[in-house]
């Protein structure tokens, strides 16, 4: 069973085991130091709760919830 | 005349450096602090998007410095990091100079390693140092310098001293004083056996200057990006498709996959041990004297993005920002007036005693310098005062927590989230926003922007409803609560222009230009503290002389067309009747009159002039004007029967038409499509239109 970042809660800090997205969102998520082994922490909700702010790697990248469930980690 | 100079000066300049940088780490205002220019720099990653290039002078060396459009790698995904790399791997420069944040160095080192292996003359700048040491972050430079093996220089934009020594570095690079020998990263066995097989066969096709890029090209090739292979064989003239290379390429593949690495995930592993290392050093260099410091930016962004009172604060931050704008601007708006109408009879009498004709003096005063006295006067000061304001915000980090805010409507009207960011920028000047959509990487969504930036107001239209907002809604008698009112107008019609973003966002992709919203990711930098005496200081100079600039170059012109349209007379009506008389019915239909509409179209160079050719043509029907304050305003355009019905429906046309003529040419430039440009003039128009026929329409049915 694999776990998706967007079922993670605020605050709770996990590694990321692999990306199941292609093209410009990985390369994106990539560029943001997303790749294996990273630890990522949600931090903030949006108002409308379809973003989720994370902390990764001392800085805060916003990413749209789909896109979330395609982010495996452990 | 200052750009000639500055052309002139860039070719006698002895060194190129480029900079780059990830967005938004202050790679701007090093770039203007070692040239003296004034690029626009603002808090939000994407910030600039156009190459910029300046002098800069020491030791009695010409340096010219290529600010680079800020990218989070070398990889070529997006139109600017094309533009960063090829700069960096074609473009001749002597150094390259990497400004990373101080407060997240981490990530940003992904970008240095990148650029260590295109070239070794790299010069580090660790900037915000100050931002730094206020989060408790301490990082050894020595240390980095050491393990990166390139120089390495913390700075603080404000301190000439941390400039110097970076300047002095540059210069033991581009003088070959320092030779440097930076790092290679070690991508593991497999990798680097890859690497050794290719890499001698590139290097023999390989020019002297280019040898050091032999190492990249070998990995470029295993990774088979295409577009990147073929520009790097185009620039250095090399064949990478030679039999030779595509038989190590083979044998390459065939031992990578026996460690387990495919063609498709080699980009990944490189990227992996990039970032691996970043970590390891930035832990080896960085220490932390206080434990998560971060934490109140968290609990700020915990407000100002919450369920409850995100967007009502973002509402109320943007009403401060016009009611201080609309207090503001009446004194020294009166002050002006004053001013001008004292000079306006000294060259009255000036004129009577040289004996000019009375046309002449007529011409010179009722056209072309009531004017612009009034371009100056009315709409000036809310300029100067809207813009340092709004760049406060900006400085402080706030615009991206608009998109974060916004996002869920934007992604509903199948646009970008980053759109909200662009809008933004249409406040400032909606040509300014159309060369941000730079920063949305979907050529669909980036069309969606350009073609509805001009639903915001810019700051030339600003003045134009406040003024109105004041009249007809606060009351021009002034007070506390009047101001409020006018407030609240303009805050509506700035909601109803988003609003219309939406919509028109929204019926685009559904029409001609079909498509789901695309992913989309946005950094939420750290808040900065503005420096707010230097952005007060500096728009208010800057905006200043621009206005008076396009006073100068398009208002007085205008002012004389209108005085011949009113002057020159056919059969005893003067052209501005007839012009107005052919538009009456169309304005009237709108709720309006054929004066209004004509000072539309006369207002296509510069909407700063809608007003005052309004005003002018009003008097010309009438007696000379005086434009003391804005009773005297209120007065003529009640004389000239204005009701509520035509204050609500000059707000909405002034929102909704055409973009100002320099808006059209920078859509034309960016989409490089008369298609485009030509829609983006009628989309507005028409929602316009109707909106106001509607307006006019209720407004008819509830009177009787």
């Amino acid at each position: 069973m694999k776990t998706s970042l967007d079922t993670i809660k605020l605050n709770t800090s996990v590694k990321i085991k692999s990306l199941n997205c292609t093209g410009s969102l990985k390369r994106r998520l990539l560029d943001f130091g997303l790749v294996e082994g990273a630890i990522i922490t949600p931090v903030l909700l949006s108002p409308a709760g379809e973003l989720i702010a994370y902390e990764v790697r001392g800085t805060i990248i916003a990413i749209r919830i789909e896109d979330t469930k395609n982010i495996y980690v452990a | 005349m200052l750009f000639n100079k500055n052309i002139e000066k860039i070719n006698s300049a002895n060194y190129t450096i480029a900079l780059v940088g990830n967005p938004n780490v202050g790679k701007s205002t090093i770039f203007n602090a070692l040239t003296g220019m004034h690029q626009h720099t603002g808090n939000w990653p994407g910030k600039t998007v156009e190459n910029a290039s300046g002098i800069c002078n020491y030791k009695n060396k010409n340096y010219r410095l290529i600010d680079l459009p800020g990218t989070y790698s070398l990889m070529s995904h997006s139109e600017e990091e094309e533009i960063a790399r090829n700069c960096i791997c074609f473009g001749k420069s002597d150094a390259l100079l990497i400004v990373v944040d101080a407060t997240c160095l981490e990530r940003n080192l992904n970008l240095v390693y990148q650029s260590l292996e295109i070239t070794p003359n790299v010069i580090l700048c660790v900037n915000l140092l100050d931002e730094a040491k206020r989060k408790g972050i301490n990082i050894n430079l020595d240390l980095l310098s050491k393990r990166l093996g390139i120089p390495v220089v913390g700075t603080i934009a404000k301190s000439k001293k941390t400039l110097k020594s970076l300047m002095s570095q540059v210069e033991n690079i581009c003088t070959k004083k320092i030779h440097l020998s930076p790092i290679k990263l070690n991508y593991g066995v497999a990798i680097e056996e890859s690497i050794e097989i290719l890499e001698p066969l590139i290097h023999k096709q390989l020019t002297n200057a280019h040898s050091y890029l032999a190492r990249w090209i070998s990995i470029k090739l295993i990774e088979g990006d295409a577009k990147i292979l073929t520009s790097i064989s185009e620039q250095l003239n090399i064949n990478l498709s030679s039999n030779e290379i595509l038989k190590a390429l083979n044998l390459v593949y065939s031992r990578l996959e026996k460690s387990n690495i495919k063609k498709e995930t080699f980009n990944d592993k490189i990227i992996s041990e990039i970032f691996f290392n970043a970590e390891m050093l930035a832990k080896s260099v960085c220490s932390y004297n206080k434990g998560s410091y971060s934490n109140i930016d968290r609990k700020a962004d915990k407000i100002l993005t919450s369920k409850k009172y995100g967007i009502p604060i973002m509402l109320l931050f943007l009403g401060l920002i016009f009611w201080l704008t609309i207090v503001g601007a009446n004194y020294p708006s009166e002050l002006l007036s004053s001013f001008f109408a004292y000079i306006q009879e000294k060259l009255l009498s000036f004129l009577n005693y040289i004996g000019s004709p009375a046309w002449l003096t007529s011409l010179l005063i009722d056209g072309v310098y009531s004017t612009l006295t009034c371009v100056i006067a009315v709409m000036l000061p809310p300029m100067a005062i809207f813009f340092p304001l709004f760049t406060i915000l900006e400085d402080l980090g706030y615009l991206p927590r608009i998109a974060f805010n916004l996002d869920k409507f934007f992604k509903k009207a199948c646009a970008s989230g980053k759109q909200a960011l662009t809008m933004c920028m249409g406040f400032g000047c909606n040509a300014a926003g159309v060369v941000g959509t730079k920063i949305i990487n979907s050529p669909r969504e980036k069309l969606i922007a350009i073609l509805t930036n001009c639903f915001v107001p810019c700051n030339g239209r600003f003045p134009f409803l406040i003024t109105i907002a004041t009249i007809f809604f606060g009351g021009i008698a002034g007070g506390f609560s009047s101001s409020i009112i006018a407030t609240i107008v303009v805050l509506l019609v700035i909601v109803l222009g988003v609003f219309m973003t939406l919509i028109v966002s929204k019926l685009l992709s559904k029409t001609i230009l079909k498509g789901l919203p695309s992913s989309f990711t946005l950094e939420l930098p750290p808040y900065r503290k503005p420096k707010i005496l230097e952005v007060i200081v500096r728009s208010i100079f800057d905006k200043t002389i621009f206005v008076l600039g396009r006073a100068i170059s398009i208002a007085a012109p205008a002012g004389l067309v209108i005085w011949l349209f009113a002057n020159i007379q056919i059969n005893d009506i003067s052209i501005l009747t007839y012009v107005a008389n052919f538009f009456d019915p169309f304005g009237k239909l709108l709720g309006l009159d054929g004066y209004i509409i004509t000072a539309f179209i006369l207002g296509l160079p510069a909407n700063e002039i809608v007003l005052p050719i309004i005003l002018m043509s009003y008097a010309k029907t009438g007696t000379l004007l005086h434009l003391e304050n804005l009773a005297d305003i209120s007065q003529i355009l009640i004389e000239n029967g204005w009701t509520l019905l035509t204050a609500i429906n000059i707000m909405i046309l002034s929102l909704l038409h055409f973009p100002c003529g320099t808006t059209l040419m920078t859509i034309k430039k960016e989409t490089g499509s008369l298609k485009w440009t030509v829609l983006s003039f009628i989309i507005p128009s028409i929602c316009g239109i109707i909106l106001c026929m509607v307006t006019t329409a209720i407004w008819n049915i509830v009177q009787i």
